[in-house]
Protein backbone atom coordinates (compact mmCIF):
# COMPACT_ATOMS: atom_id res chain seq x y z
CA UNK A 1 0.00 0.00 0.00
CA UNK A 2 1.40 3.34 -1.08
CA UNK A 3 -1.24 5.36 0.66
CA UNK A 4 -0.23 7.07 3.87
CA UNK A 5 -3.78 7.75 4.98
CA UNK A 6 -4.70 5.40 7.84
CA UNK A 7 -7.70 3.21 7.10
CA UNK A 8 -9.47 4.66 10.15
CA UNK A 9 -9.39 8.07 8.45
CA UNK A 10 -10.78 6.64 5.24
CA UNK A 11 -13.72 5.29 7.20
CA UNK A 12 -14.26 8.66 8.83
CA UNK A 13 -14.05 10.48 5.51
CA UNK A 14 -16.56 8.18 3.82
CA UNK A 15 -18.90 8.55 6.78
CA UNK A 16 -18.62 12.33 6.39
CA UNK A 17 -19.31 12.05 2.68
CA UNK A 18 -22.47 10.06 3.34
CA UNK A 19 -23.58 12.64 5.90
CA UNK A 20 -22.83 15.44 3.48
CA UNK A 21 -25.13 14.04 0.77
CA UNK A 22 -28.48 14.77 2.43
CA UNK A 23 -27.29 18.18 3.54
CA UNK A 24 -26.33 19.00 -0.05
CA UNK A 25 -29.86 18.05 -1.10
CA UNK A 26 -31.27 20.17 1.71
CA UNK A 27 -29.30 23.10 0.36
CA UNK A 28 -31.52 22.92 -2.73
CA UNK A 29 -34.16 25.56 -2.26
CA UNK A 30 -36.84 27.27 -4.27
CA UNK A 31 -37.93 30.87 -3.85
CA UNK A 32 -41.42 31.89 -4.87
CA UNK A 33 -42.36 35.33 -3.59
CA UNK A 34 -41.94 35.14 0.18
CA UNK A 35 -42.04 31.34 0.19
CA UNK A 36 -38.89 29.25 0.51
CA UNK A 37 -39.27 25.64 -0.57
CA UNK A 38 -37.00 22.89 0.77
CA UNK A 39 -36.06 19.83 -1.24
CA UNK A 40 -35.92 17.67 1.90
CA UNK A 41 -39.64 18.27 2.57
CA UNK A 42 -40.41 18.11 -1.15
CA UNK A 43 -38.94 14.62 -1.37
CA UNK A 44 -41.62 13.12 0.90
CA UNK A 45 -44.37 14.86 -1.04
CA UNK A 46 -42.85 13.74 -4.34
CA UNK A 47 -42.74 10.13 -3.18
CA UNK A 48 -46.39 10.36 -2.24
CA UNK A 49 -47.87 12.30 -5.16
CA UNK A 50 -45.51 12.38 -8.15
CA UNK A 51 -43.42 9.21 -8.16
CA UNK A 52 -46.10 7.11 -9.90
CA UNK A 53 -45.63 8.92 -13.19
CA UNK A 54 -42.36 10.85 -12.91
CA UNK A 55 -40.50 7.94 -11.32
CA UNK A 56 -38.10 7.61 -8.38
CA UNK A 57 -35.24 9.06 -10.43
CA UNK A 58 -37.35 11.86 -11.88
CA UNK A 59 -36.72 10.61 -15.39
CA UNK A 60 -40.41 10.34 -16.28
CA UNK A 61 -40.23 6.54 -16.15
CA UNK A 62 -42.61 5.91 -13.26
CA UNK A 63 -44.81 2.86 -12.89
CA UNK A 64 -47.70 4.52 -14.75
CA UNK A 65 -45.57 6.12 -17.45
CA UNK A 66 -46.15 3.47 -20.15
CA UNK A 67 -49.86 4.22 -20.01
CA UNK A 68 -49.57 7.99 -20.07
CA UNK A 69 -49.68 10.18 -23.19
CA UNK A 70 -48.02 12.61 -23.49
CA UNK A 71 -45.16 11.12 -21.51
CA UNK A 72 -44.53 12.44 -18.00
CA UNK A 73 -41.93 15.20 -17.86
CA UNK A 74 -38.34 13.99 -17.55
CA UNK A 75 -36.77 16.20 -14.85
CA UNK A 76 -33.31 14.82 -15.58
CA UNK A 77 -33.40 16.29 -19.10
CA UNK A 78 -34.69 19.54 -17.56
CA UNK A 79 -36.45 20.76 -20.70
CA UNK A 80 -39.59 22.59 -19.63
CA UNK A 81 -42.59 23.67 -21.67
CA UNK A 82 -43.98 26.57 -19.71
CA UNK A 83 -41.39 29.24 -19.08
CA UNK A 84 -41.24 32.99 -18.79
CA UNK A 85 -37.59 32.67 -19.89
CA UNK A 86 -36.08 32.50 -23.39
CA UNK A 87 -35.98 29.23 -25.30
CA UNK A 88 -33.31 26.76 -24.17
CA UNK A 89 -32.93 28.24 -20.69
CA UNK A 90 -34.12 26.92 -17.33
CA UNK A 91 -37.46 28.23 -16.07
CA UNK A 92 -37.76 30.33 -12.93
CA UNK A 93 -38.94 28.78 -9.66
CA UNK A 94 -42.16 30.68 -10.13
CA UNK A 95 -42.69 29.12 -13.60
CA UNK A 96 -42.39 25.64 -12.08
CA UNK A 97 -44.62 26.61 -9.15
CA UNK A 98 -47.28 27.88 -11.56
CA UNK A 99 -47.04 24.71 -13.66
CA UNK A 100 -47.54 22.47 -10.61
CA UNK A 101 -50.41 24.65 -9.43
CA UNK A 102 -52.13 24.84 -12.81
CA UNK A 103 -51.56 21.30 -14.04
CA UNK A 104 -51.34 20.60 -17.77
CA UNK A 105 -54.63 20.76 -19.56
CA UNK A 106 -55.32 17.90 -22.02
CA UNK A 107 -52.65 15.76 -20.29
CA UNK A 108 -52.64 13.45 -17.25
CA UNK A 109 -50.96 16.08 -15.09
CA UNK A 110 -53.62 17.44 -12.73
CA UNK A 111 -53.70 20.73 -10.89
CA UNK A 112 -52.00 20.48 -7.49
CA UNK A 113 -53.79 23.45 -6.05
CA UNK A 114 -55.15 21.24 -3.21
CA UNK A 115 -51.62 21.19 -1.78
CA UNK A 116 -50.60 24.22 0.25
CA UNK A 117 -48.39 26.82 -1.44
CA UNK A 118 -45.57 25.77 0.92
CA UNK A 119 -45.91 22.15 -0.18
CA UNK A 120 -45.83 23.14 -3.85
CA UNK A 121 -42.75 25.27 -3.22
CA UNK A 122 -41.08 22.28 -1.52
CA UNK A 123 -41.90 20.12 -4.55
CA UNK A 124 -40.34 22.67 -6.89
CA UNK A 125 -37.16 22.61 -4.78
CA UNK A 126 -37.06 18.81 -4.96
CA UNK A 127 -37.74 18.63 -8.71
CA UNK A 128 -34.63 20.76 -9.22
CA UNK A 129 -32.40 18.14 -7.57
CA UNK A 130 -32.84 15.68 -10.46
CA UNK A 131 -30.73 17.54 -13.01
CA UNK A 132 -27.17 18.82 -12.73
CA UNK A 133 -28.26 21.76 -14.87
CA UNK A 134 -29.69 23.48 -11.79
CA UNK A 135 -26.22 23.44 -10.23
CA UNK A 136 -24.36 24.59 -13.34
CA UNK A 137 -26.79 27.08 -14.84
CA UNK A 138 -28.96 29.91 -13.65
CA UNK A 139 -32.58 30.22 -14.81
CA UNK A 140 -32.98 32.42 -17.87
CA UNK A 141 -33.98 36.07 -17.53
CA UNK A 142 -37.77 36.38 -17.72
CA UNK A 143 -38.94 38.13 -20.86
CA UNK A 144 -40.52 41.55 -20.47
CA UNK A 145 -44.22 41.63 -21.16
CA UNK A 146 -45.28 45.25 -21.81
CA UNK A 147 -48.72 46.53 -20.77
CA UNK A 148 -51.44 45.13 -23.00
CA UNK A 149 -52.54 47.38 -25.84
CA UNK A 150 -56.19 48.15 -26.61
CA UNK A 151 -58.33 45.65 -28.53
CA UNK A 152 -59.13 47.39 -31.84
CA UNK A 153 -60.01 46.35 -35.38
CA UNK A 154 -56.53 47.42 -36.46
CA UNK A 155 -54.93 45.33 -33.75
CA UNK A 156 -56.93 42.22 -34.65
CA UNK A 157 -56.34 42.64 -38.38
CA UNK A 158 -52.64 43.20 -37.89
CA UNK A 159 -52.58 40.09 -35.71
CA UNK A 160 -54.18 38.20 -38.57
CA UNK A 161 -51.48 39.45 -40.95
CA UNK A 162 -48.82 38.20 -38.53
CA UNK A 163 -50.56 34.83 -38.29
CA UNK A 164 -50.20 34.62 -42.09
CA UNK A 165 -46.71 36.08 -42.35
CA UNK A 166 -45.18 34.01 -39.54
CA UNK A 167 -46.94 30.96 -40.99
CA UNK A 168 -48.58 29.94 -37.72
CA UNK A 169 -51.19 28.32 -39.98
CA UNK A 170 -48.71 25.76 -41.29
CA UNK A 171 -49.39 23.82 -38.10
CA UNK A 172 -52.35 25.53 -36.41
CA UNK A 173 -54.43 25.69 -39.61
CA UNK A 174 -55.79 28.67 -41.56
CA UNK A 175 -58.61 29.11 -39.01
CA UNK A 176 -56.65 27.91 -36.02
CA UNK A 177 -58.29 24.49 -35.96
CA UNK A 178 -54.99 22.66 -35.53
CA UNK A 179 -55.27 21.25 -39.06
CA UNK A 180 -52.45 22.94 -40.98
CA UNK A 181 -50.48 21.10 -43.69
CA UNK A 182 -47.67 20.17 -41.27
CA UNK A 183 -49.97 19.25 -38.36
CA UNK A 184 -50.10 15.52 -39.01
CA UNK A 185 -46.31 15.14 -39.17
CA UNK A 186 -45.44 16.76 -35.84
CA UNK A 187 -43.51 14.90 -33.15
CA UNK A 188 -42.16 16.06 -29.80
CA UNK A 189 -38.53 15.71 -28.78
CA UNK A 190 -39.16 12.12 -27.64
CA UNK A 191 -40.40 11.29 -31.16
CA UNK A 192 -43.96 10.97 -29.90
CA UNK A 193 -46.76 12.37 -32.09
CA UNK A 194 -48.05 15.70 -30.88
CA UNK A 195 -50.93 17.91 -32.03
CA UNK A 196 -50.84 21.65 -32.48
CA UNK A 197 -53.31 23.58 -30.32
CA UNK A 198 -56.79 23.80 -31.79
CA UNK A 199 -58.02 27.32 -31.06
CA UNK A 200 -61.61 26.63 -32.14
CA UNK A 201 -62.12 24.23 -29.22
CA UNK A 202 -61.21 27.06 -26.89
CA UNK A 203 -59.79 24.91 -24.08
CA UNK A 204 -57.24 26.29 -21.66
CA UNK A 205 -53.69 26.46 -23.00
CA UNK A 206 -51.17 24.10 -21.40
CA UNK A 207 -49.27 27.10 -20.11
CA UNK A 208 -52.02 29.24 -18.63
CA UNK A 209 -55.25 31.08 -19.30
CA UNK A 210 -54.52 34.80 -19.44
CA UNK A 211 -53.49 37.00 -22.36
CA UNK A 212 -50.11 37.41 -20.64
CA UNK A 213 -49.72 33.61 -20.68
CA UNK A 214 -50.60 33.47 -24.38
CA UNK A 215 -48.06 36.23 -25.06
CA UNK A 216 -45.35 34.24 -23.23
CA UNK A 217 -46.21 30.98 -24.99
CA UNK A 218 -45.33 32.13 -28.50
CA UNK A 219 -42.53 34.51 -27.49
CA UNK A 220 -40.61 31.93 -25.41
CA UNK A 221 -41.76 28.84 -27.33
CA UNK A 222 -42.80 25.53 -25.81
CA UNK A 223 -39.47 23.71 -25.38
CA UNK A 224 -39.47 19.99 -26.12
CA UNK A 225 -42.27 20.43 -28.70
CA UNK A 226 -42.35 21.70 -32.31
CA UNK A 227 -43.58 25.13 -31.13
CA UNK A 228 -40.62 27.51 -31.63
CA UNK A 229 -39.78 30.78 -29.97
CA UNK A 230 -40.77 33.95 -31.86
CA UNK A 231 -38.81 36.25 -29.55
CA UNK A 232 -36.46 37.46 -32.30
CA UNK A 233 -39.10 37.99 -34.96
CA UNK A 234 -42.08 39.71 -33.27
CA UNK A 235 -41.92 43.22 -31.80
CA UNK A 236 -43.50 43.60 -28.34
CA UNK A 237 -46.58 45.57 -29.45
CA UNK A 238 -47.08 43.40 -32.50
CA UNK A 239 -47.17 40.44 -30.14
CA UNK A 240 -50.27 41.92 -28.47
CA UNK A 241 -51.91 42.20 -31.90
CA UNK A 242 -51.28 38.50 -32.42
CA UNK A 243 -52.71 37.73 -28.97
CA UNK A 244 -55.89 39.65 -29.85
CA UNK A 245 -56.28 37.84 -33.16
CA UNK A 246 -55.63 34.40 -31.62
CA UNK A 247 -58.39 35.07 -29.09
CA UNK A 248 -60.88 35.64 -31.91
CA UNK A 249 -60.03 32.14 -33.20
CA UNK A 250 -61.31 30.71 -29.91
CA UNK A 251 -64.85 31.00 -31.23
CA UNK A 252 -66.47 29.22 -28.29
CA UNK A 253 -64.73 31.31 -25.65
CA UNK A 254 -66.29 34.42 -24.16
CA UNK A 255 -63.79 37.20 -23.81
CA UNK A 256 -63.28 40.88 -24.53
CA UNK A 257 -61.93 40.10 -28.01
CA UNK A 258 -64.91 37.97 -29.05
CA UNK A 259 -67.30 40.49 -27.47
CA UNK A 260 -65.57 43.16 -29.48
CA UNK A 261 -65.90 41.09 -32.64
CA UNK A 262 -69.58 40.52 -31.95
CA UNK A 263 -70.12 44.24 -31.60
CA UNK A 264 -68.30 44.77 -34.88
CA UNK A 265 -70.42 42.26 -36.76
CA UNK A 266 -69.30 38.85 -35.63
CA UNK A 267 -66.41 37.78 -37.80
CA UNK A 268 -62.93 38.82 -38.79
CA UNK A 269 -64.26 39.23 -42.31
CA UNK A 270 -66.71 41.81 -41.07
CA UNK A 271 -63.86 43.44 -39.19
CA UNK A 272 -61.91 43.49 -42.45
CA UNK A 273 -64.76 45.30 -44.17
CA UNK A 274 -65.22 47.83 -41.40
CA UNK A 275 -61.47 48.33 -41.38
CA UNK A 276 -61.47 49.30 -45.06
CA UNK B 1 3.27 7.06 -71.70
CA UNK B 2 0.81 9.90 -71.51
CA UNK B 3 -1.15 8.08 -68.86
CA UNK B 4 2.01 7.70 -66.86
CA UNK B 5 2.76 11.39 -67.13
CA UNK B 6 -0.70 12.32 -65.98
CA UNK B 7 -0.39 9.90 -63.10
CA UNK B 8 3.00 11.28 -62.16
CA UNK B 9 1.82 14.86 -62.22
CA UNK B 10 -1.24 13.81 -60.22
CA UNK B 11 0.98 12.29 -57.56
CA UNK B 12 3.15 15.39 -57.56
CA UNK B 13 0.10 17.61 -56.98
CA UNK B 14 -1.10 15.31 -54.22
CA UNK B 15 2.31 15.29 -52.59
CA UNK B 16 2.49 19.07 -52.80
CA UNK B 17 -0.94 19.34 -51.23
CA UNK B 18 -0.07 17.07 -48.32
CA UNK B 19 3.26 18.82 -47.81
CA UNK B 20 1.50 22.15 -47.75
CA UNK B 21 -0.79 21.02 -44.92
CA UNK B 22 1.91 19.14 -43.05
CA UNK B 23 4.34 22.04 -43.25
CA UNK B 24 3.31 23.94 -40.07
CA UNK B 25 4.77 21.12 -38.00
CA UNK B 26 3.72 17.71 -36.82
CA UNK B 27 2.24 14.77 -38.61
CA UNK B 28 -0.89 14.26 -40.62
CA UNK B 29 -3.52 11.59 -40.67
CA UNK B 30 -5.41 11.41 -43.91
CA UNK B 31 -7.43 8.87 -45.81
CA UNK B 32 -10.73 7.94 -47.26
CA UNK B 33 -14.12 6.76 -46.03
CA UNK B 34 -15.94 4.19 -48.12
CA UNK B 35 -18.77 1.70 -47.70
CA UNK B 36 -19.31 -1.89 -48.67
CA UNK B 37 -22.68 -3.41 -49.39
CA UNK B 38 -25.74 -1.63 -50.72
CA UNK B 39 -26.72 1.65 -49.12
CA UNK B 40 -30.40 2.40 -48.61
CA UNK B 41 -31.92 4.08 -51.63
CA UNK B 42 -32.64 7.69 -50.76
CA UNK B 43 -36.29 8.66 -51.09
CA UNK B 44 -37.46 11.54 -53.28
CA UNK B 45 -38.87 14.41 -51.21
CA UNK B 46 -42.39 15.60 -51.94
CA UNK B 47 -42.36 19.36 -51.44
CA UNK B 48 -45.80 19.97 -52.93
CA UNK B 49 -46.97 21.31 -49.55
CA UNK B 50 -44.31 24.02 -49.88
CA UNK B 51 -44.62 25.33 -53.47
CA UNK B 52 -41.99 28.06 -53.01
CA UNK B 53 -39.41 25.36 -52.24
CA UNK B 54 -40.68 22.85 -54.79
CA UNK B 55 -40.05 25.51 -57.45
CA UNK B 56 -36.42 25.83 -56.34
CA UNK B 57 -35.59 22.32 -57.49
CA UNK B 58 -35.75 21.51 -61.19
CA UNK B 59 -35.67 17.80 -60.38
CA UNK B 60 -37.06 16.54 -57.08
CA UNK B 61 -34.31 16.13 -54.50
CA UNK B 62 -33.87 13.10 -52.27
CA UNK B 63 -33.19 12.56 -48.60
CA UNK B 64 -29.55 12.86 -47.53
CA UNK B 65 -29.25 10.23 -44.80
CA UNK B 66 -26.61 8.46 -46.95
CA UNK B 67 -24.74 10.43 -49.63
CA UNK B 68 -22.20 8.51 -51.69
CA UNK B 69 -19.70 9.28 -54.43
CA UNK B 70 -17.92 7.42 -57.20
CA UNK B 71 -15.93 4.43 -56.02
CA UNK B 72 -18.15 3.73 -53.00
CA UNK B 73 -17.00 6.84 -51.16
CA UNK B 74 -19.09 8.16 -48.30
CA UNK B 75 -19.89 11.84 -47.86
CA UNK B 76 -20.82 13.71 -44.65
CA UNK B 77 -18.66 11.60 -42.34
CA UNK B 78 -17.11 13.48 -39.44
CA UNK B 79 -13.57 12.21 -38.83
CA UNK B 80 -12.06 13.56 -35.62
CA UNK B 81 -9.56 12.88 -32.87
CA UNK B 82 -11.57 11.51 -29.98
CA UNK B 83 -8.63 10.75 -27.67
CA UNK B 84 -5.03 11.87 -27.45
CA UNK B 85 -5.45 15.48 -28.50
CA UNK B 86 -5.09 18.08 -25.76
CA UNK B 87 -8.51 19.28 -24.58
CA UNK B 88 -9.62 22.86 -24.26
CA UNK B 89 -8.81 24.01 -27.76
CA UNK B 90 -10.05 27.59 -28.05
CA UNK B 91 -12.89 28.09 -30.48
CA UNK B 92 -12.05 29.87 -33.73
CA UNK B 93 -13.40 33.39 -33.95
CA UNK B 94 -15.00 32.76 -37.31
CA UNK B 95 -18.59 31.53 -37.31
CA UNK B 96 -19.78 28.44 -39.16
CA UNK B 97 -22.84 29.01 -41.31
CA UNK B 98 -25.81 26.79 -42.03
CA UNK B 99 -28.27 28.01 -44.65
CA UNK B 100 -31.85 26.96 -45.23
CA UNK B 101 -32.18 27.02 -49.02
CA UNK B 102 -34.92 25.36 -51.03
CA UNK B 103 -36.18 23.72 -47.82
CA UNK B 104 -32.86 21.93 -47.38
CA UNK B 105 -29.99 22.46 -44.97
CA UNK B 106 -26.86 23.61 -46.83
CA UNK B 107 -24.51 22.04 -45.95
CA UNK B 108 -26.36 18.94 -44.82
CA UNK B 109 -24.09 18.60 -41.80
CA UNK B 110 -22.19 21.25 -39.86
CA UNK B 111 -19.14 20.52 -37.72
CA UNK B 112 -18.02 23.17 -35.27
CA UNK B 113 -16.11 23.52 -32.06
CA UNK B 114 -17.49 23.90 -28.56
CA UNK B 115 -18.35 27.60 -28.07
CA UNK B 116 -17.77 28.44 -31.73
CA UNK B 117 -20.48 30.61 -33.25
CA UNK B 118 -23.02 29.02 -35.53
CA UNK B 119 -24.77 31.40 -37.91
CA UNK B 120 -28.23 30.35 -39.07
CA UNK B 121 -29.49 31.85 -42.36
CA UNK B 122 -32.91 31.51 -44.02
CA UNK B 123 -32.84 32.25 -47.76
CA UNK B 124 -36.28 30.77 -48.40
CA UNK B 125 -39.63 32.47 -48.98
CA UNK B 126 -41.09 30.39 -46.18
CA UNK B 127 -40.77 30.17 -42.40
CA UNK B 128 -38.49 27.61 -40.86
CA UNK B 129 -38.01 26.63 -37.27
CA UNK B 130 -34.56 25.47 -36.24
CA UNK B 131 -34.86 22.83 -33.57
CA UNK B 132 -31.65 21.13 -32.38
CA UNK B 133 -32.77 18.09 -30.38
CA UNK B 134 -29.90 18.42 -27.95
CA UNK B 135 -29.45 16.20 -24.91
CA UNK B 136 -26.12 17.33 -23.43
CA UNK B 137 -26.56 20.91 -24.65
CA UNK B 138 -29.59 23.13 -24.12
CA UNK B 139 -32.52 22.28 -26.35
CA UNK B 140 -33.89 25.39 -28.02
CA UNK B 141 -36.28 25.99 -30.90
CA UNK B 142 -36.45 29.23 -32.87
CA UNK B 143 -38.69 30.48 -35.62
CA UNK B 144 -37.09 32.20 -38.63
CA UNK B 145 -39.65 33.68 -41.04
CA UNK B 146 -38.63 34.74 -44.57
CA UNK B 147 -36.53 37.88 -44.66
CA UNK B 148 -35.63 37.79 -40.97
CA UNK B 149 -31.97 38.36 -40.14
CA UNK B 150 -29.51 35.55 -39.46
CA UNK B 151 -28.97 34.68 -35.80
CA UNK B 152 -26.05 33.06 -34.01
CA UNK B 153 -25.93 30.43 -31.30
CA UNK B 154 -23.22 28.49 -29.45
CA UNK B 155 -23.06 25.05 -27.89
CA UNK B 156 -20.96 24.49 -24.80
CA UNK B 157 -20.71 20.69 -24.77
CA UNK B 158 -19.51 18.16 -27.32
CA UNK B 159 -22.42 16.34 -28.92
CA UNK B 160 -23.80 15.14 -32.25
CA UNK B 161 -27.08 17.04 -32.24
CA UNK B 162 -29.86 15.95 -34.62
CA UNK B 163 -31.56 19.04 -36.04
CA UNK B 164 -34.99 19.32 -37.58
CA UNK B 165 -37.48 21.79 -38.91
CA UNK B 166 -40.86 20.78 -37.55
CA UNK B 167 -42.71 22.70 -40.27
CA UNK B 168 -40.94 20.74 -43.03
CA UNK B 169 -40.56 17.20 -41.70
CA UNK B 170 -38.11 16.16 -44.45
CA UNK B 171 -35.49 18.66 -43.27
CA UNK B 172 -32.77 17.01 -41.17
CA UNK B 173 -29.30 18.12 -40.26
CA UNK B 174 -26.65 17.43 -37.66
CA UNK B 175 -24.64 19.89 -35.62
CA UNK B 176 -21.44 18.02 -34.79
CA UNK B 177 -20.06 19.93 -31.80
CA UNK B 178 -16.39 19.01 -31.33
CA UNK B 179 -14.21 19.27 -28.24
CA UNK B 180 -11.12 19.07 -30.43
CA UNK B 181 -9.91 21.38 -33.18
CA UNK B 182 -8.76 18.33 -35.19
CA UNK B 183 -11.73 17.28 -37.30
CA UNK B 184 -12.63 16.92 -40.95
CA UNK B 185 -15.91 16.32 -42.78
CA UNK B 186 -15.69 14.12 -45.87
CA UNK B 187 -16.79 15.60 -49.20
CA UNK B 188 -17.98 13.65 -52.23
CA UNK B 189 -14.61 11.91 -52.65
CA UNK B 190 -14.76 10.54 -49.08
CA UNK B 191 -11.41 12.12 -48.26
CA UNK B 192 -10.31 13.59 -44.94
CA UNK B 193 -7.14 15.22 -43.61
CA UNK B 194 -6.18 15.90 -40.01
CA UNK B 195 -2.99 18.01 -40.19
CA UNK B 196 -0.66 19.55 -37.57
CA UNK B 197 -0.61 16.65 -35.12
CA UNK B 198 2.22 16.72 -32.60
CA UNK B 199 3.87 13.34 -31.96
CA UNK B 200 1.67 11.09 -29.84
CA UNK B 201 -0.89 8.34 -29.82
CA UNK B 202 -4.34 9.25 -31.13
CA UNK B 203 -7.73 7.64 -31.43
CA UNK B 204 -9.42 8.65 -34.67
CA UNK B 205 -13.20 8.32 -34.80
CA UNK B 206 -15.37 8.39 -37.91
CA UNK B 207 -19.05 9.20 -37.37
CA UNK B 208 -21.88 8.82 -39.88
CA UNK B 209 -25.51 9.69 -39.19
CA UNK B 210 -26.86 6.37 -40.47
CA UNK B 211 -23.94 4.00 -39.90
CA UNK B 212 -22.68 5.03 -36.47
CA UNK B 213 -19.04 5.24 -35.42
CA UNK B 214 -15.74 3.46 -36.07
CA UNK B 215 -12.42 4.10 -34.37
CA UNK B 216 -8.76 3.48 -35.16
CA UNK B 217 -5.59 4.15 -33.21
CA UNK B 218 -2.72 5.97 -34.89
CA UNK B 219 0.71 6.86 -33.56
CA UNK B 220 2.50 9.90 -34.92
CA UNK B 221 6.25 10.10 -34.33
CA UNK B 222 7.39 13.00 -36.48
CA UNK B 223 6.13 14.90 -39.47
CA UNK B 224 4.98 11.87 -41.44
CA UNK B 225 1.61 11.37 -43.07
CA UNK B 226 -0.27 8.29 -41.93
CA UNK B 227 -2.94 7.03 -44.27
CA UNK B 228 -5.89 5.18 -42.79
CA UNK B 229 -9.23 4.22 -44.22
CA UNK B 230 -12.65 3.58 -42.76
CA UNK B 231 -15.11 1.17 -44.33
CA UNK B 232 -18.72 1.26 -43.19
CA UNK B 233 -21.11 -1.62 -43.77
CA UNK B 234 -24.11 -0.33 -45.69
CA UNK B 235 -27.48 -1.95 -45.24
CA UNK B 236 -30.05 -1.67 -48.01
CA UNK B 237 -32.88 -0.91 -45.55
Amino acid sequence: MNTKVPSKWVLWLSALAILALPSAAAAQESHIGKLTGHASSGKELYRRFCIGCHGPRGDGQGENAPYVTPQPRNFVAATFKCRSTVTGTLPTDEDLFNAVTRGFNTTNMPSWEPLTPQQRADLVAYIKTFSERWKNEKPGTPIEVPAETAVTVESINHGKELFQKLECWKCHGPEGRGDGPSASTLTDSNDQPIRPYNFSVGTRFKCGTTNQDLYKIFITGVDGTPMPSFADVIKPNEAWDLVHYLRTLQVTRKGPESEFMKAKGGSTKAADKSGK
Amino acid sequence: MKVNQILMSGIAVLAAATMAVAAPGGGTVSGKVTYEGTPAKQKPIDMSKEPSCAKAHATPITTEAVVTGEGNTLENVVVYISAGAPDGATAPAQAVTITQRGCQYVPHLVALQVNQELKVVNEDQTSHNIHPLAKANREWNKSQPPGSPAFTEKFDKEEFIPVKCNIHPWMHSTFAVMKTSHYSVTAGNGGFTLPNLPPGKYTITAWHESYGTQTQDVTITGSETKTISFVFKAKPY
